[in-house]
């Protein structure tokens, strides 16, 4: 697997990825795929009718993990690619995911990475997914991520997903049907800068008894970007939502945060959170009074509101 | 150590101000522990934000081992060694108490190191070092990790607002015993405690009395003590003020 020092600094950014990832993997690198290992219970194949792989993890597989990160380091590259997961039943799986897009041009660079997710019975997945963009090109980095998930009865999903630099433009779209006991954990974390454009829309379906989701976004928004969270969660049966949208606005950033209840079902209980402000003046102060610039204590506070 | 020389300090109201501090002078003298009291509202807590330099003085100058710092930020007077203990602390979503004690105390320290700061204040250190400073917390638990960021900084001159406000009586002594080690582990370093506890106005070597924006008594705590729990006037106003803990 040849990769140049470029495209390794990308993997370490999206993926920690610093050699060869233990576990089933496939790295592509500008639409190709430079590396791939199937193992016993993961198996990775290509598609044929469009760009993409089918990722199929054998019912029973428990602590091992599959690493797809994807990088871009050609000025001009646009592509659309389909990862469909099959996880079968009592499986406890991580799966990482990850772009980064190094653009020293002028065209733009676009990477729409389609994931569908279908989660066994009883299945356990952490799902990690970072975006990362570098290079001072005029070229635009896009990132358009569609995420679809499945769930079986009872089975778990934590998705992690942060997009902290160098991302011009996003437009994020999460769809999720819960079947009975099953349970989303949705860990959203992001900053745009410069003029970057950020849209993120969740739509999740609790169609099970006992089905529950949390989505959670933490944003900051700075300089002349703008942001929109749009989060919406559908209550079909007996279930528990709760979505949140707690952002920090700074400079000329605008945050639009849309919330989105619906209840079709008595026992529905949804709650929607959503706060948006400057960093508060007093902790500020605080941090001041330990000594830290105004700057410094911004970019601590910052830090660990994204952390 | 610390020298207030005439401050005033007025804020706008509707068309008028509003005076909230007038003439205050004050010497406060390395290696002493010097207790600001006085009836809430008095000005006390206004007093300190000055020194921190939260606030300006509308006149009157701020003297600090000799330098005038009336004009300097509060990065500027940190640095120069003052800290200060809000009366309300501030909570902060993600940031861990151990990120919290390590911007006090300036170096990457380690958790065993954060662990000693908060084991002072009486925190089983292990419970807390990953704890977010947040709204999580109860109020005397963030009251004590605001006092576990004081000693991290161990600066020559600490101001401590109400530092028992929340803090449960069964721990009061380890409190007292925080004041007395800071004494004896930081050279000619000053204290200041603002706090209405008479067993805190027990340990000063000084007491100042604040009341409507003025200073009304100032002196060796001998001398001061027993004027504010002497007369029956002051022994009401002193309960009052006892019992109206935030
Ligand atoms: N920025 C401000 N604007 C208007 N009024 C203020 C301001 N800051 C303080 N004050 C007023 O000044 C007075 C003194 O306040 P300060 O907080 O210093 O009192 P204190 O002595 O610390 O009282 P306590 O014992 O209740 O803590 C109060 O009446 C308060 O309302
Ligand atoms: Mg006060």
């Amino acid at each position: 697997m040849k990769l140049d020092s470029i495209q390794k600094q990308l993997l370490a950014e999206i993926a920690d990825l610093h050699s060869i990832p233990e576990g089933a993997y496939n790295i592509r690198s500008n639409s190709q795929s430079v590396g791939r290992v199937s193992t016993a219970n993961i198996e990775i194949t290509s598609k044929t009718d469009v760009s993409g792989m089918d990722i199929r993890i054998k019912p029973g597989t428990r602590h091992q993990s599959v690493h797809i990160p994807v990088v871009l380091t050609e000025s001009g590259l646009s592509e659309v690619v389909y990862n469909d997961f099959f996880i079968g039943e009592d499986c406890d799986v991580v799966i990482i995911a990850g772009c980064g897009i190094d653009n020293c041009g002028k065209a733009d660079s676009e990477h729409d990475g389609i994931h569908r997710f279908w989660v066994g019975k009883n299945s356990k997945v952490k799902y990690v997914e970072k975006h990362y963009g570098s290079g001072d090109g005029t070229g635009k980095r896009i990132l358009n991520p569609g995420t679809e998930v499945y769930m079986d009865e009872n089975s778990t999903m934590e998705m992690e997903m942060a997009q902290i630099k160098g991302v011009d433009d996003t437009d994020r779209k999460t769809v999720a049907e819960l079947a009975a006991g099953a349970k989303l954990v949705v860990r959203e974390r992001l900053m745009t800068h410069g003029k970057q454009r950020a849209l993120s829309t969740y739509d999740v379906r609790l169609n099970g008894a006992g089905a529950s989701a949390d989505v959670v976004s933490r944003s900051v928004a700075r300089d002349d970007s703008y942001q929109r969270f749009d989060a919406k969660i559908v209550g079909n049966a007996p279930c528990n939502g709760h979505t949140e949208c707690d952002s920090i606005i700074m400079d000329n950033g605008r945050i639009l945060a849309v919330p989105g209840l619906e209840a079709n079902d008595v026992d529905a209980a949804l709650v929607h959170e959503a706060a948006i402000g400057k960093i508060a003046g007093e902790q500020l102060t605080k941090l001041m009074t330990l000594g830290l610039t105004e700057q410094e204590a911004e970019e601590q506070i910052i830090n660990g509101f994204l952390k | 150590m610390l020298e207030l020389q005439h401050i005033s300090f007025e804020v706008p109201e509707n068309d008028a101000t509003h005076e909230i501090l007038r003439d205050v002078s004050l010497t406060v003298p390395a290696g002493r522990l010097v207790v600001i009291t006085g009836p809430n509202g008095g000005g006390k807590s206004t007093l300190a934000r000055l020194v921190m330099g939260i606030e300006r003085p509308t006149s009157g100058a701020i003297l600090f081992n000799g330098q005038d710092i009336t004009s300097l930020s509060i990065t500027e007077r940190a640095r120069l060694g003052i800290s200060f203990a809000l009366q309300q602390p501030v909570r902060f979503k993600g940031l861990q108490v151990l990120d919290l004690l390590r911007l006090a105390s300036g170096r990457d320290i380690t958790p065993s190191d954060a662990c000693e700061y908060l084991s002072a204040v009486g925190l089983c250190a292990r419970d807390y070092i990953n704890r977010e400073v947040n709204a999580s917390l109860s109020g005397g638990e963030l009251k004590r990790i605001e006092i576990a960021t004081v000693l991290a900084r161990g600066t020559a001159l600490s101001i401590f607002d109400e530092p028992e406000a929340g803090i449960d009586l069964w721990s009061f002594q380890n409190l007292i015993q925080v004041f007395q080690d800071m004494r004896r582990d930081i050279r000619d370093s000053s204290i200041i405690i603002i706090s209405h506890q008479e067993r805190i106005l027990n340990i000063a070597d000084e007491i100042v009395v604040l009341q409507g924006g003025t200073l009304a008594m100032q002196g060796p705590r001998d001398q001061i003590l027993p004027r504010l729990t002497g007369t029956a006037s002051a022994l009401q106003g002193c309960r009052r003020i006892g019992g109206g803990e935030q």
